[in-house]
């Protein structure tokens, strides 16, 4: 199969991450075949592909909750800043890289405030006003402050859904990581939620990689620098979202995006 | 799949080409009512300019509503834009042939000019054979066609230029020409011109069809190519 891959879209922009010739899968199976991705820094991602292409298992690779699983296998190699993955400690790397789920997952028994200093107390941070100011600073950016500031020690499950995915989103930048995933993170929203979150992702790439799997295509198209579409686990097609939008290379990505797959 | 949008995409397509078999007729009979010199052939291209104007109406509205409704891509969004500007261009033709008709009817009150110093059926052949196949190019997404179409107006330049220079001497050699060479001139130019609008025509359908926007030369620099 003639693949469009490898191929760095800007010469000029740093990698933050990087796959070679990367497979994983379950068992016996293998979900995603010999992927060579890169991803540049400061820049959003998408990944887009019909359901079961391996859009999701592959950005669960790049902070090896992948292997969550029992079964997981992987092949190949992926690179953070240079560094193999798989030779860092797995906390580690997932301070490094944080993710967010399609469903809002906010601590059900905890509190807002809870939920955003969790990482920091499970990381050993005692100082009240250390956590205090940290918690504040990602609710910012998440860009929830405003809407919480006063109801910090209620219930985080009272929020609406939109409030209670950006709660998500600060829970993961609590521990600074320098690249997002986001897996299909709008999909249980609303319109007005969805542009809330849109808008936050086009402000945190300032300072964050972010890697975006998403059913919405128009979102892809608004939202991201690059846009790769997977089918049966191969990276048909990767490169600037404009082009991939306007112009595609492969036959198969334009039947895809046009609807005429299936 | 059959999808909605093909529906809604052949529909556009009729229009489109409804409009542009009006525009040819009304190429025709604007340039048969000057060579036989009978004002009455005009009137079929002032009754179709009326059906072609309400079909650029109809076409803009069909193509905001695909593009509010289907949110199209790709190849699909490329021929929606060229389905919008192709209206522009055959409305504009439309135009033309309606000036045609009314200088050709300021003319007809004057005396006969030689014929061969504005070779009108030849032009005339020429911008509806250009017309017809730019739309066939469209609908067929046929790229050589469009090409070819692109060619042809070198010719249509031509006959234009010649036209003129002759036109122009004739009026230095006898003052009394004057009013009805300028006319020719004009006709001239507005059949030069239906050939420019083809050629625009064209050049959209190589957009649409392979993202390459081919005007003015600036291929490099577009985003899609």
């Amino acid at each position: 199969m003639e693949m469009q891959m490898g191929k760095l879209p800007d010469e000029s922009l740093p990698l933050t991450i990087e796959t070679q010739n990367l497979g994983a899968g379950y068992g016996a199976g293998e979900v995603i075949h010999n992927v060579n991705l890169k991803v540049c820094a400061e820049r959003v991602t998408a990944i887009i592909g019909p359901s079961g292409c391996g859009k999701s298992t592959l950005i669960r690779c790049f902070n090896r909750m992948h292997e969550v699983h029992p079964a997981a296998t992987y092949s190949g190699r992926i690179m953070l800043e240079g560094q193999n993955i798989f030779a860092m400690d797995p906390v580690y790397l997932r301070r490094r890289v944080g993710m967010v789920f399609q469903r809002p997952n906010p601590f059900p028994t905890m509190t807002i405030f809870q939920n955003i200093s969790a990482g920091l107390t499970l990381n050993g941070e005692r100082n009240k006003s250390k956590i205090a100011k940290a918690v504040e600073i990602s609710l910012q950016r998440a860009a929830l402050w405003e809407e919480v500031k006063d109801k910090l020690h209620q219930p985080a499950v009272a929020l609406s859904g939109g409030q209670q995915q950006r709660l998500c989103i600060a829970r993961a930048l609590t521990v600074e990581p320098r690249t997002l995933l986001l897996d299909e993170p709008c999909s249980a929203l609303d319109p007005i939620a969805t542009a809330h979150i849109e808008e936050l992702i086009v402000d945190l790439k300032k300072e964050l990689t972010i890697v975006i799997v998403t059913h919405n295509m128009q979102q892809a198209a608004r939202i991201s620098d690059f846009t790769g579409f997977m089918l049966l686990g191969d990276m048909v097609e990767f490169g600037k979202t404009d082009k991939i939008f306007t112009n595609p290379d492969d036959t198969r990505t334009q039947d895809y995006i046009t609807g005429r797959f299936g | 799949m059959q999808r909605h949008f093909e529906e809604a995409e052949r529909e556009l397509k009729d229009a489109l080409l409804q409009m542009g078999s009006l525009t040819e007729e009304m190429i025709h009979f604007a340039t048969k009512a000057l060579s036989e010199r009978n004002g009455e052939l005009t009137q079929k291209v002032f009754e179709n300019e009326e059906q072609v104007n309400g079909l650029h109406i109809e076409v803009d509205e069909k193509c905001l509503k695909l593009i509010a409704l289907h949110q199209p891509t790709a190849i699909d969004l490329r021929m929606i834009l060229a389905s919008v500007k192709i209206n522009s261009e055959l409305e504009r033709i439309a135009d033309q042939a309606v000036n045609i008709s009314q200088n050709t009817l300021h003319v007809l009150k004057e005396p006969k000019l030689d014929e061969k110093l504005l070779d009108i059926p030849r032009m005339a052949e020429i911008a509806k054979a250009m017309v017809k196949d730019s739309l066939d190019a469209f609908v067929q997404k046929n790229v050589q066609l469009a090409k070819s179409v692109i060619q042809r107006d070198n010719e249509e330049d031509r006959l234009k230029s010649e036209s003129f220079h002759e036109l122009t001497r004739l009026m230095q050699n006898d003052s009394s020409t004057i009013q009805r060479a300028l006319i020719y001139i004009l006709i001239g130019r507005n059949l030069e011109r239906i050939g420019d609008h083809a050629t625009n025509i064209a050049e959209d359908v190589i957009f649409m069809v392979m993202g390459k926007d081919i005007r003015h030369n600036v291929e490099a620099t577009s985003p899609a190519s």
